[in-house]
């Protein structure tokens, strides 16, 4: 094609316009930092400055730097991936993650021997509680989840991410939120409300973030190669969707001014406690469990080369998952203030998810049929396959524990605390250790891992911790509960509460020592994981771009 | 096979895909979140239930941002043991003007929703300076910042405007003297302890932390501990005055 005049160079639209955007908030964060009600809000204020001076400086200098045309959305046929968001988001959650479980480690230590919270107001076991919390579940899941999904998105529908600045500012502003978040609990920040404890002003910037999510993961389904959307999208969108409803009905707030960090909820007392509940449950079911699936769903059949076990059985699993799911939430408010009839209604749909759960379970196991010997020497395929064991057995012990009778005992002890870590250790962390380890050969080039044997030593020293972790935690829990209602022969209350407490200490102890090995594991992941990246060797050619889509089994 | 082809239709358009997530997810969240605002019965109407004085509010921010919901509930439940060991089973109004819930979900420490007037506010304030000076075998951090902290309440007359906006029925009179009373309530002397009392029935006026200097965190908290669970007169509390 005669071209007459060489293109000129522009900014696009996205360009100036969030160029534009991050100077504007540059400067409504320095007028609100010179006017903020405490110190810790400036602080907050001025770290919001300077992000945004820093992006608008990065969105210009990038400008200045790039070639005059956009990259192109394919080159000679094959779609031209954008995996340098993907990269960022996976570096972020092996680092996150090593932050995340070093704090619990620490809070568990504190709860064996509180001097270690130093009489200090920051390090103080509640204020570091929400900081674990969410530095493993939004910090190390949300990347893995970011990466993954950005990743999985672009390779099952064969195009490229859309936008073009967007990717970055998705990965870039989610793990501002987490510093932001972060430093509030530090700071004494807090809403008050479990796993949604940033404030409004972090809630606000989050839902900007995650309608740029959606955008950008609903875009590139759009735009996809393949006629069907794979069912790990399907699983991701669900996720991303419910998240965004959830965070909004559960963080809808009135702050007190903008000078102000300190916001008031518009629901009250039984109606905040569901509605926390609502979200707080599903934050479990959609966070860390359908995102998570969808890793199930894409990564053990790649790494297994097995197509996915039952095509039907995922689709059942979807839809009644994720219709069930929702309803599980008053399972945390069983004998308070809250109606029976919630009650009962949380705890018959929290049974039932019971079947929808083993449903997936199976699903993702049976997808090993024929390859089961791998697991003899694949460590990374094992880490994801017994990710789905665990999967399985917190998915049975959730219910159960959902049933009033049972529940009259285990709520408010550490059974909670075992249960949930099942999930969490064993389930989640898992099966994002199998992504990480999918992931990192992939995204740069390299044949295979660093060191195979020291996934296998990961993948034992970890398992061993979670061990000590979940039993120490049901004799703890039970004993606790049992205690509380013990009654003497003459009918008076057997302890009085503090010696219930100092019961508790070995199996704080051993709990701690579990946390301990979970933190070691992650250490030797991060080396590996340096090691791929920095030494690993690379592969020749580039062939994974014609890979064939997954398709299920009929 | 016809029954599982259509599910094709949710496979090739995202846009249906998403409104079909959209619809599910919405169900169960609806039928059991909307009804708790409009049935009566989700809050039965009990005598001696008001909002918080500003003090008790600055407190109960404290306890919040200390994150004492970590290991504390707020919930007695209806069971033999719990109401031997705590007191009264909580209801449903006793939280109602509670933004956010503190019912909590883990109890490392007791149940705190019936510890008003428990224990002295000389206990309290030793028990959060050092907690184990009067429980050798707690667990609990020291929170020795609370009584050297000046009470930042500046703000308070916002707090609770916002409150009322949400129908907290704060009057305007209480708007006006919230943050005077703020420091009528830290001292017993105060010439308006009783005015103070009138506007928040049942409210204690008092030196909390035993330091006349100047009103701590440790003022505030104490005061929002020493009213948890008392507005209630359970002597005259009756249990059948709301079935139908």
């Amino acid at each position: 094609m005669a071209q007459a005049v060489a293109p000129s160079k522009g900014m696009t639209f996205g360009e100036a316009g969030s160029a534009l955007a991050f100077a504007g908030l540059a400067l409504l964060s320095i007028i609100i930092a010179a006017k903020a009600y405490t110190p810790e809000y400036a602080f907050h204020a001025y770290l919001f400055a300077a992000a945004s001076v820093a992006a608008t400086f990065a969105i210009v200098n990038r400008y200045y730097e790039r070639p005059v045309q956009l990259p192109p959305q394919t080159i000679a046929g094959k779609p031209n991936y954008n995996m340098g968001p993907v990269k960022f988001a996976t570096i972020a959650s092996v680092i996150w993650g090593i932050a995340g479980f070093t704090i619990g480690l620490l809070i568990a230590l504190q709860l064996a021997f509180p001097a270690l919270n130093f009489d200090t107001s920051w390090l103080s076991f509640g204020r570091m509680r929400p900081l674990h919390t969410s530095a493993v579940i939004f910090a190390f899941g949300g990347n893995v989840l970011i990466a993954s999904s950005f990743y999985v998105v672009q390779r099952t529908c064969r195009a490229r991410l859309v936008g073009d600045i967007t990717p970055w500012f998705v990965v870039l502003g989610y793990n501002f939120f987490i510093v932001i978040a972060g430093t509030g609990y530090l700071l004494g920040i807090t809403q008050g409300k479990e796993y949604a404890e940033p404030e409004w002003y972090a809630d606000l910037w989050l839902t900007i973030v995650w309608v740029a999510y959606l955008l950008v993961f609903l875009g590139t389904v759009m735009r996809r190669k393949e006629p069907h959307i794979y069912v790990a999208n399907w699983f991701y969108l669900a996720f991303i969707l419910t998240i965004a409803v959830l965070h909004l009905g559960n963080n809808a707030t009135i702050p007190v001014s903008l000078f102000s960090p300190k916001s008031y909820i518009v629901w009250s007392g039984v109606q905040d406690a569901l509605v926390q509940w609502w979200y707080g449950h599903n934050a479990v079911g959609f966070f860390l469990t359908a995102g998570f699936l969808a890793i199930m769903y894409y990564f053990i059949p790649k790494r297994a080369e097995r197509p996915v076990y039952s095509y039907r059985l995922s689709i059942i699993h979807f839809w009644s998952l994720i219709f069930m799911y929702i309803w599980a939430g008053p399972h945390h408010l069983h004998y308070t203030a809250l109606p029976d009839w919630a009650q009962t209604l949380g705890m018959v749909f929290s049974i039932m998810l019971w079947m929808p759960s083993w449903g997936g379970m199976i699903n993702g196991l049976m997808t090993l049929s024929g390859a089961w010997d791998k697991l003899r020497t694949d460590p990374v395929l094992r880490l994801m396959v017994v990710s789905v064991a665990f999967y399985g057995m917190s998915t049975f012990e959730g219910p159960l524990m959902s049933v009033k009778a049972v529940n009259s005992l285990s709520h408010y002890t550490d059974w909670t605390i075992g249960h949930v870590h099942s999930g969490a250790l064993g389930w989640v962390a898992y099966v994002s250790f199998g992504a990480i380890y999918c992931l990192v050969p992939w995204l740069w080039n390299k044949k295979e891992l660093y060191s195979m044997k020291a996934v296998s030593w990961h993948f034992w020293i970890s398992t061993l911790g979670i061990v000590l972790y979940i039993s120490s935690m049901w004799v703890a829990g039970i004993l606790q509960g049992l205690m509380w209602r013990a009654y003497t022969g003459l009918g008076f209350l057997e302890y009085s509460f503090i010696e219930t407490v100092e019961a508790m200490h070995p199996f704080y102890v051993i709990r701690a020592l579990g946390g301990a090995l979970f933190v070691a594991g992650s250490l030797i992941m991060a080396w590996n994981v340096w090691k791929t990246i920095s030494v690993g060797q690379e592969v020749e050619e580039v062939p994974q771009a014609t890979q064939p889509a997954l398709i299920a089994a009929e | 096979m016809s029954f599982w082809s259509r599910h094709k239709i949710f496979e090739t358009n995202s846009i249906i895909l998403v409104l079909g997530v959209l619809i599910v997810i919405s169900i169960g969240g609806l039928v059991e979140i909307v009804p708790l605002f409009y049935l009566k019965s989700t809050i039965e109407k009990v005598e001696g239930i008001r909002p918080y004085t500003p003090l008790e509010l600055a407190g109960r921010n404290i306890y919040v941002r200390e994150g004492c919901y970590n290991c504390h509930s707020q919930m007695v439940r209806p069971l033999r043991d719990e109401v031997e060991r705590y007191g009264h089973y909580s209801l449903a109004a006793e939280s109602m003007y509670d933004r956010p819930f503190q019912w909590g979900s883990k109890r490392t420490g007791p149940d705190l929703a019936r510890l008003g007037n428990k224990y002295s506010d000389d206990w309290h304030r030793d028990h959060l300076k050092d907690p184990r000076a009067v429980v050798p075998g707690s667990i609990m951090p020291s929170y020795p910042w609370l009584e050297q902290n000046e009470l930042d309440a500046k703000a308070i007359a916002q707090d609770l405007k916002v409150q009322a906006t949400l129908g907290v029925p704060y009057s305007e009179e209480m708007l006006k003297k919230a943050e005077s009373d703020i420091r009528t309530q830290a001292n017993a002397d105060d010439p308006n302890t009783t005015d103070l009392a009138q506007r928040y029935p049942n409210a204690q006026s008092r030196n909390f932390d035993g330091n006349p200097q100047k009103v701590t965190e440790a003022d505030a908290l104490i005061a929002y501990l020493q009213m948890l669970g008392t507005q209630v007169d359970f002597k005259l509390y009756d249990n059948k005055a709301n079935v139908r």
